[in-house]
């Protein structure tokens, strides 16, 4: 009899025989032919179900996963070596490696890569350093925590689509709130849509307003799994609560802290509605100048304002090869850290 | 913009300190027991500002004229227009379909999505099989990449499949997660003894009635959340609906939002009431699962 791999616990050895619940192993008296042969199809229909239900249980995500996840990922890198166009999209033509040396050279590829990555910092650096505060603060008693809690994750609440429609309309030119409140204490208004940084730094608010909240409460849930003792030794040898966060807190976040470095950069890399939707002419050029485009939004420009969807995918396979850097970095970042500790 | 006052004080050094009693040191009263300070409220009270001010002011420009909109104090209180606009919007820019067609992607997919992560989580939290690590590492490891780098052949995939402008070109593709799966499995490593599955097993039940006596009330509270987060998630999805559905076709909510800012003279107060109509369902739940959903966010983070 082969042992039933199925429901056992994961550390313990499978049962053997007796322990496996198969009931066939139950009978002692001679039953009668009958009875017999239900019981060996019940303990046939027991190994086949323990055996392979498991796969069946994993299997409809593997299939969705396979077909609309995996596949695609794929076949996006085929397609790159392709000349595809929107008008025909199942008409390929073998286009070698010409899809990324046309990026290698295209001006607009470089300031798009440029403009991820300055965004990326000035929108995720202020955000979880927020974040973090935010959460430190939250972590005192306090009355209606709740309520803090649930104001500040409000924005999570909001769409891209919607929050840039409304920031844009804030950051106007001529009637927004912003350039207004400038004015109140004597500052000229700001061009927010077309200088570079202006636009960059509006479109990273967008960013920083829809997530701060949501990493805050990532980082209080690690905050209130730091053990006691810990702040109390640290208390004991005079620090100060400035120090003890600085030495307590933030090294025990370790971890929690790479978690949301990494889910942004990652959230950084892809930013496309911001960028999309803050251009009030309506264009997929990311402002007059390129001056805030992202590969996202680039990627977007090649494939459906220009129809390339060859170009488009070689984008994507570089925004991958990109995000496999930072990953790496970030491995070695981290374990630069645990050594130093 | 209080967001960027309030960036400095977090970390102030003095904003802690103060609220420490003096004479305490020692006592064994680590930070997280210490009553909040004046300044922390105060600190805290800026920041909520700042996050619910734009959803207000949202509001507040719904409820005005596109004239209004484009005059020089801004308008920092409600005026009377705010049923017309919402009525344009609703009727004229097909708002109520909108709001229609996200309602069933939203709910198709979080109950799709908390199905079968459970079922999975169960199989890769409490049973045996071959490849298991291997297929859970696969599930992993492609959490980590961006949606932009299928969409090209799911753009092709629907052109061949004849779904473009139909809600099932963007509910198919989302029917499963694989941070639903990691979650349950996570959650049901926890939170579901083993042997209550074996006295089940004991019992001669088959696995099917395992998953639903044992492990659907197990999983109870972590579907809840799932869901929670999955339809949040689904409702406010832009890039593939962007791509998949056209503005004028049979639009998600996000979708019909672009819409309406096209156009050389874009009328504001009509966006604005949009993208009223747009958070306004989500911000309902908010208020009514507010709690729950930021329980949700906590513990997908420790478990996560």
């Amino acid at each position: 009899m082969t042992a039933p791999s199925g429901f056992t616990p994961d550390t313990a050895a499978p049962p053997a025989g007796q322990g496996g619940a198969a009931p066939r192993a139950a009978t002692a008296p001679a039953p009668d032919p009958a009875e017999q042969r239900r019981r060996d199809r019940r303990s046939r229909r027991y190994r086949w179900d323990v055996r392979w239900s498991p796969y069946a249980f994993v299997a409809p995500f593997f299939v969705f996963f396979a077909a609309f996840g995996l596949f695609p990922l794929l076949y996006t890198g085929w397609a790159s070596l392709h000349q595809v166009e929107l008008t025909s999209p199942t008409h390929m033509e073998w286009a070698g490696w010409h899809n990324y040396s046309r990026l290698w050279e295209d001006e607009f590829f470089w300031k798009a890569l440029r403009n991820t990555f300055t965004i990326g910092v000035i929108s995720t650096v202020p955000q979880l350093m927020m974040a973090l505060g935010i959460a430190h603060l939250l972590n005192y008693r306090l009355r209606a925590s709740m309520f803090f809690r649930v104001a500040i994750l409000t924005p999570y609440a909001t769409s891209v689509a919607a929050a840039t429609l409304v920031f844009a309309l804030l950051f106007g030119h001529d009637y927004g709130m912003v350039n207004w409140s400038l004015g109140l204490v004597g500052l000229d208004g700001i061009d927010w849509q077309n200088g570079t940084w202006t636009s960059q730094i509006a479109v990273s608010t967008i960013v920083i307003w829809r997530w701060t909240g949501y990493n805050a409460l990532i980082y209080l849930a690690a905050m209130q799994a730091v053990p006691n003792d810990l702040y109390e030794s640290a208390a004991l040898d005079g620090a100060s609560r400035w120090k003890q966060f600085l030495h307590v807190t933030v090294p025990s976040l370790r971890p929690t802290i790479l978690f949301t470095v990494v889910v942004s950069t990652i959230g950084a890399t892809q930013l496309f509605g911001e960028p999309l939707l803050f251009n009030t002419a309506g264009t997929a050029t990311g402002g007059a100048d390129h001056q805030y485009q992202t590969l996202g939004l680039y990627m977007y420009e090649q494939g459906w304002v220009n129809l390339h969807l060859g170009r488009a995918s070689a984008i994507a396979w570089t925004m991958f090869l990109i995000l496999l850097l930072i990953a790496a970095a970030n491995a070695l970042f981290a374990r630069r850290l645990r050594k130093s500790q | 913009m209080s967001a960027t006052v309030s960036s400095r004080q977090p970390l102030d050094p003095a904003a802690p300190a103060r609220t420490t009693p003096r004479g305490e040191k020692g006592r064994g009263r680590a930070g997280r027991q210490l009553h909040g300070g004046k300044i922390t409220y105060a600190v805290l009270i800026l920041f909520t500002i700042g996050s619910l001010f734009p959803l207000v002011w949202t509001a507040i420009a719904a409820s005005r004229t596109n004239t209004r909109l484009a005059q020089t104090p801004p308008p920092l209180w409600f005026g009377g227009n705010l049923f017309n606009n919402l009525d344009k919007a609703w009727n004229g820019a097909n708002m109520g379909t909108a709001l229609l067609n996200t309602t069933v992607v939203a709910g198709t997919v979080a109950a799709s999505t908390v199905l079968f992560s459970t079922i999975a989580g169960f199989a890769f939290a409490k049973l045996r099989f071959r490849f298991k690590n291997i297929l859970l590492m696969l599930t992993i490891g492609t959490m980590m990449v961006p949606p932009q780098l299928s969409v090209v052949p799911l753009y092709m995939m629907v052109a061949k499949l004849e779904w473009t402008d139909q809600l099932q070109a963007v509910i198919v593709p989302t029917l499963v997660s694989a941070f639903g799966v990691f979650f349950m499995r996570q959650y049901l490593s926890q939170a579901l003894p083993t042997e209550l599955i074996e006295a089940a097993r004991m019992d001669g039940a088959s696995s099917l009635r395992i998953i639903w006596h044992v492990v659907f009330p197990a999983a109870r509270p972590a579907m809840a959340v799932l869901g929670m987060l999955t339809f949040v998630q689904s409702w406010n999805d832009f890039f593939w609906p962007f791509i998949a559905l056209t503005q004028n076709g049979n639009p998600t909510m996000q979708v019909a939002l672009t819409g309406l800012s096209r156009g050389y003279t874009p009328d504001q107060s009509l966006i604005m009431a949009g993208a009223l109509l747009g958070t306004l369902p989500l911000l309902i739940a908010f208020v009514l699962f507010g709690k729950q959903i930021v329980g949700g966010i906590m513990q997908g983070a420790v478990k996560g």
